[in-house]
């Protein structure tokens, strides 16, 4: 591989608007990258990769600016150039990636309008060679119909195909270094490896060096040559892919790795009345069916995971156990005794039994009630506790999910963590005494090491308590991790249920093996095997 | 020109006392007050001080008008003097006092009307949110339909019904008013309704007096207050703008739009008095354009972090 | 992508190509859209007048005393109701108003007996050219100074233009108007009084109704020029905006390229917002100005409680602002590439 430098960042410094003053969100960062290099940017929410990428375009959002260091490519400082250089380089030598593909087209233009832009204005080549090439480098890419999909605007697009588009686009000037900003993100995981595979490929056709940003770290072993590893605006450690994953230095490092190495005991087998048993459902939504006779059981003190993309009907689901979206046909059985299906017909101690802890603590949790009060109002409501009991009660609480209650206990929700909303959430479920919990997507909006808090917390609470959780996920990880059986679902079915290890060990159905092939793995050659063995396989 | 240099002078007096007023509460208040008072840009401190003096001028009117508000105490139309600063109206009464009385009467009569509509637009909008279904479907309808007359011209034909006393003037504007009142109060609570925090009170077996008053309306009440705002100008240009017409509070009550129209006569002489109260309404209207401005600045810039 | 789309799209098209059967499916969709948006329109108009006609129902007294006054025998009073159909159950005297007014004929005025439509007349005529005056002064002066607002976004240009929008919002129009009288007219440049009758010249009526359009730019102008800065810096947040930038392309190529054609539905709706303004703002004008319009018309009506009168012109208002509206939903669901080219 040719050993020059390409591109050289020394002493980084960005600071954002807060307020009226400026904060640095990028703390002197140094970054080196070789020609036909992927340099891979990890990090948590804050840590300021996002910023870091766009920096390396010489380009600072809104609201951002650049303070300190120099950027050098190509031997030349982005900083010390005026705009309209800058301006030829971005797309012409640098080009970007994003991370919502369906956002960041516009609107109101055929992708091959926006492929063929930059070529054209940068004086690359004329309209009807980029024409050309686009068809190229979309069968390059793979997109069905290459010779047909830049024709049509970025809505009748699917997020996948849209996404490949844009690095395609991307490639239209065949540019020295790409930035992909979190890529595959927003992007299903059977979805996400297809379009990580096309990225990889394309960028080694042209060796191209890259900047690929993200913040799962199996993700970023298929395809950077070189991992660096940001901590709120600065380097945590930098390491050849490898060396990384094999020996990580620094203990922040390694905790990314924590949730996927965190396992509960195994539990035995579970017998008599199970909690909770849904029988038959059939839903829907108007006349669109949305679940199709779907059944299963949970049983007290063990955790039922239910696995699927979205659209599967696993929320859906959740819906019709709580009295959300009566079933069109089919029961959900509490202990034995059947529910009724509308949330209004059910008793005040129907209620209590079922909880649910919701995805996005910011919008479960009444952004204008104190601890005190969302936290208290359930054992108020439902256990009749009152004064001098309700506030032991919500202080015992509150010492259940480990937040001091002398320094927690009137603090509004926006002056907590991501982490610890959630588990003020939790703290809300438990409150009501219940026997069963739905979890909704409870760990995917969190960073990896407080999700595994999370994980950890909720196995204590299950042991000391009996309780069974249902647990909703799209991550194989912690299904992994925490479930004791499994419940697959695509379009409204169940696909698959059993035990876990049974679950974990072949045969499979064909879609849970695409599913379950399709969660990434920490050894960079997972890629490159599976693709052999898929291609291997048809 | 004389007096274009009194009036920039007034102002610039104001805005230096408003700054004043942002450095002594910057030192003075404490906790989130003082956080306030120290992202006020200086056009809200003026808005706020022009407030309070509308406010005091208001309550103190018998005690500062130098002259009751109905009597006729000199000859028409005299110049300003010492007697009368500001000189007499058409029909011999004191300039002055009525400008004072006004501050009671256009005010009150605005806020009365404002707060009338806001209570029955936003109760009726948070309660159509909430509950959905044929009950938000007939509100919104009705008041699609309502909203596709244009309020001045729908006040003025609800006023031709209802006559032009003060009573059904601001029942007539409260009523039209309403019906934006509750278009917002309804997108405002939709907006919420949506979030899991209204479906985990709901599965909790909340009611919906409760769902309104403790989740709802506790998230709804910043909007809502920058939209009273708002409204209030709404309200108050357009009773002014009836009065000015002859439709709306009419002679003697002492009403700025009606000064307006009974002298102005005067400009066409070159005299700026019948200009005086309708600067008055002008000034009081940026002063809560002002205020409002900077709350919803606010609002959005919290948002955003 | 699903294989109906792939059928649909026939054969491979190049990039000046022609229409493919896809897209007339599309054209018919669009059609369809549109054609309930009119339907819909239209409804809206029907409910309004129904809500402007049963306003006479409350009214207290009924059309025949009202004419012919306190002292007329109830003999004349029954002939008069006989021969205006005021016996006739309500729905078929809505459906005699409506029909008349659909053809133009209101009725006639009760204040004095004459046919409505004469009354109207011209002055129709005279309030449609004041508004048209104010839209064409109004209109280029705000988008671009609502445009270059957004672009030079907190900037010294950007907080006078807010500060002096806000302050022009704030103030009533007979303060803006005789603020100008005192101003303009004081010095004889313009007439402060509007006398125009069907014979004025052009030339001559832009003359004489250069204060009173004015008058209404400057209002309008501020409630504009804020919508439209709003939408922009809105569209200029948008993610394909920060991509087009890193595409290297210039300032100038993001604004007309990307911006624009996104940002046509949202200035749509901000001119036909405003021209509807411009509608009821026209009343308070032209009486400052003694304009004969229809808005002084109304006002006139209403102190004389003349109710057929306000009715008339009430409706004729109201169906130019539901039009003016439609006409906007119509234009931006055009301009809209998502609804254009559906899936």
């Amino acid at each position: 591989m040719d050993r020059e430098v390409l591109l050289k960042i020394e002493g980084l410094r960005i600071e954002g608007r807060s307020g009226d003053g400026w904060t640095e969100i990028v703390k002197g960062i140094d970054l080196t990258l070789h020609r036909g290099e992927v340099l891979g940017l990890i990090g948590e929410s804050g840590a300021g990769k996002s910023t870091v990428g766009l920096a390396a375009m010489g380009f600072a959002r809104d609201g951002c600016r650049i303070t300190g260091g120099t950027i050098a490519f190509d031997g030349t400082d982005l900083r010390q150039i005026p705009e309209p250089a800058r301006r030829a380089l971005r797309g012409k030598r640098i080009a970007y990636v994003a991370q919502s593909a369906a956002a960041s087209f516009n609107p109101a233009h055929r992708l091959i309008d926006q492929y063929c832009e930059a070529p054209v204005v940068h004086g690359v080549m004329d309209r009807a060679r980029a024409e050309t090439d686009a068809i190229e480098l979309y069968t390059r890419m793979q997109l069905p119909g290459p010779g047909d999909i830049g024709f049509r605007y970025p809505h009748q697009v699917s997020g996948g195909q849209l996404q490949r588009a844009m690095t395609a686009m991307a490639m239209a000037c065949r540019p020295d270094l790409i930035i992909f900003d979190e890529p595959t993100t927003a992007l299903d995981v059977t979805t996400q490896i297809e379009v990580l595979a096309a990225i990889r490929d394309i960028v080694r056709q042209f060796n191209t060096a890259a900047i690929y940003i993200t913040h799962d770290l199996a993700v970023v072993a298929q395809a950077a040559d070189r991992i660096k590893v940001l901590l709120r605006g600065q380097e945590v450690e930098e390491a050849d892919t490898r060396a990384m994953l094999d020996a990580p230095r620094e203990a922040y490092t390694k905790s990314l790795w924590a949730v996927r190495s965190f396992a509960r005991p195994e539990q035995p087998p579970a017998t008599g009345t199970p909690v909770l048993s849904v029988q038959g459902v059939t839903a829907a939504y108007g006349k669109t069916r949305v679940l199709d006779d779907v059944s299963f059981d949970i049983h007290a003190g063990r955790t039922v995971a239910v696995v699927g993309e979205s659209g599967s009907g696993k929320s859906t689901t959740a819906r019709v156990i709580t009295g959300l979206l009566p079933p069109v046909s089919g029961k959900v059985v509490f202990q034995g005794a059947p529910l009724p299906p509308a949330l209004k017909s059910r008793s005040r101690d129907q209620l209590r039994q079922v909880q649910m802890i919701y995805q996005m603590a910011d919008t479960a949790l009444n952004p204008k009630l104190r601890l005190r009060e969302l936290i208290g109002r359930p054992a108020q409501m439902y256990l009749g506790l009152q004064g001098r009991a309700l506030e032991t009660r919500i202080r015992d609480l509150l010492d259940l999910i480990e937040l001091d209650p002398d320094t927690y206990i009137d603090r509004l929700p926006g002056e907590l963590s991501g982490g610890q909303k959630q588990r003020i959430g939790i703290a809300r479920a438990l409150a009501a005494e219940p026997q069963l919990i739905i979890c909704d997507e409870v760990t995917s909006a969190l960073d990896q090491i407080v999700q595994e808090g999370i994980l950890k917390l909720l196995t204590r609470l299950q042991g000391e308590f009996g309780l069974a959780y249902m647990f909703i996920t799209h991550d194989l990880a912690t299904v992994r991790a925490i479930a004791d059986e499994v419940v697959v679902m695509q379009r409204g079915r169940v696909i698959e249920q059993g035990p876990k290890a049974a679950m974990f060990t072949p045969p499979h159905e064909p879609y849970t093996e695409l599913l379950l092939s399709s969660v990434p793995e920490m050894d960079p050659d997972w890629l490159t095997r599976l693709l052999d063995r898929r291609a291997a396989g048809h | 020109m004389n007096f274009a240099l009194t009036v920039i002078l007034g102002l610039v007096g104001l805005f230096a006392l408003a700054a004043l007023m942002r450095w002594g509460a910057r030192h003075a208040l404490t906790g989130q007050a003082r956080a306030m008072a120290h992202d006020m840009p200086l056009t809200a401190a003026f808005g706020i001080l022009v407030i309070l003096i509308y406010t005091a001028v208001a309550i103190a009117a018998p005690a500062l008008a130098p002259f009751p508000e109905r009597d006729i105490v000199g000859t028409q139309f005299q110049a300003w003097s010492a007697d009368h600063p500001l000189g007499t109206d058409r029909i011999g009464r004191d300039m002055l006092s009525r400008l004072i009385y006004g501050a009671r009467n256009t005010v009150g009569i605005a806020f009365a009307t404002t707060a009338l509509a806001f209570v029955v637009g936003s109760i009726l909008g948070l309660w159509a949110a909430l509950v959905g279904g044929w009950l938000d479907q007939v509100l919104s309808r009705l008041v699609d339909a309502l909203m596709a007359i244009p309020a001045l011209i729908f006040s003025l034909l609800l006023l031709t019904i209802f006559g032009t006393s003060i009573l059904s003037l601001i029942l007539v504007i409260a009523a039209v008013d309403a019906t934006r009142v509750f278009r917002l109060a309804r997108a405002v609570a939709q907006g919420i309704v949506v979030m899991d925090y209204i479906e985990a009170a709901k599965l909790r077996g909340e009611g919906s007096w409760f769902l309104i008053r403790r989740e709802i309306l506790p998230n709804a009440l910043a909007p809502l207050v920058a939209e009273f705002g708002l409204r209030f100008c709404f309200v108050f240009l357009a009773i002014s703008s009836l009065s000015f017409l002859g439709l709306g509070i009419k002679p003697p009550t002492a009403d700025w739009g009606s000064m307006v129209r009974d002298n102005a006569t005067l400009i066409t002489f070159g005299d700026v008095t019948p200009l005086l109260p309708a600067g008055c309404i002008a000034l009081l209207t940026v002063a809560v354009n002002f205020v409002v401005d900077w709350q919803l600045h606010r609002a959005s810039g919290l948002k955003e972090q | 992508m699903d294989g109906l789309t792939q059928t649909r799209s026939g054969p491979r098209r190049t990039a000046t190509g022609g229409r493919t059967p896809w897209e007339d499916i599309v054209l018919s969709n669009v059609l369809r859209i549109i054609l309930v948006r009119v339907a819909l329109g239209i409804g809206l108009l029907f409910i309004v007048s129904l809500v402007i006609f049963w306003a006479t129902e409350l009214l207290p007294g009924d059309l025949a005393t009202q004419l012919l006054g306190q002292s007329a025998t109830p003999e004349t009073v029954a002939a008069l109701r006989d021969q205006l159909g005021l016996n006739d159950p309500a729905p078929v005297r809505y459906w005699m108003w409506l029909s008349g007014a659909v053809t133009g004929d209101f009725g006639v005025s009760m204040a004095n007996g004459r046919p409505i439509a004469e009354m109207i007349g011209a002055r129709l005529g005279n309030t449609v050219f004041l508004a048209l005056y104010a839209a064409a002064l109004s209109v280029p002066i705000s988008l671009v100074l609502g445009i270059l607002a957004a672009l030079w976004r907190n900037s010294v240009f950007d907080r006078m233009a807010n500060a002096g929008a806000l302050t022009a919002i704030s103030f009533p129009e007979f303060f803006v108007a005789y603020i100008l009288v005192l101003w303009l007219a004081q010095t004889g440049l313009f007439p402060s009084m509007v006398r125009i009758n069907p014979t004025t010249d052009l030339g001559d009526r832009l003359y004489m109704t250069f204060l009173p359009a004015l008058t209404l730019t400057l209002v309008v102008t501020a409630h504009m020029m804020r919508m439209t800065r709003a939408a922009i810096i809105n569209l200029m947040a948008s993610p394909y905006i920060e991509m087009a930038r890193l595409k290297g392309l210039s300032p100038l190529r993001i604004v007309l390229r990307h911006a624009l054609p996104n940002a046509l539905a949202p200035i749509i709706n901000v001119i036909a917002l405003n021209l509807a303004y411009l509608i009821t703002g026209v009343v308070v004008v032209e009486v400052v100005f003694v304009y004969p319009g229809l808005g002084q018309l109304m006002v006139d009506a209403v102190s004389n409680r003349d109710i057929a009168v306000v009715q008339a012109v009430a409706l004729i208002f109201a169906a130019a602002y539901v039009s003016l509206n439609l006409i906007a939903d119509v234009l931006s669901t055009i301009t809209n590439p998502r609804l254009m080219h559906q899936r």
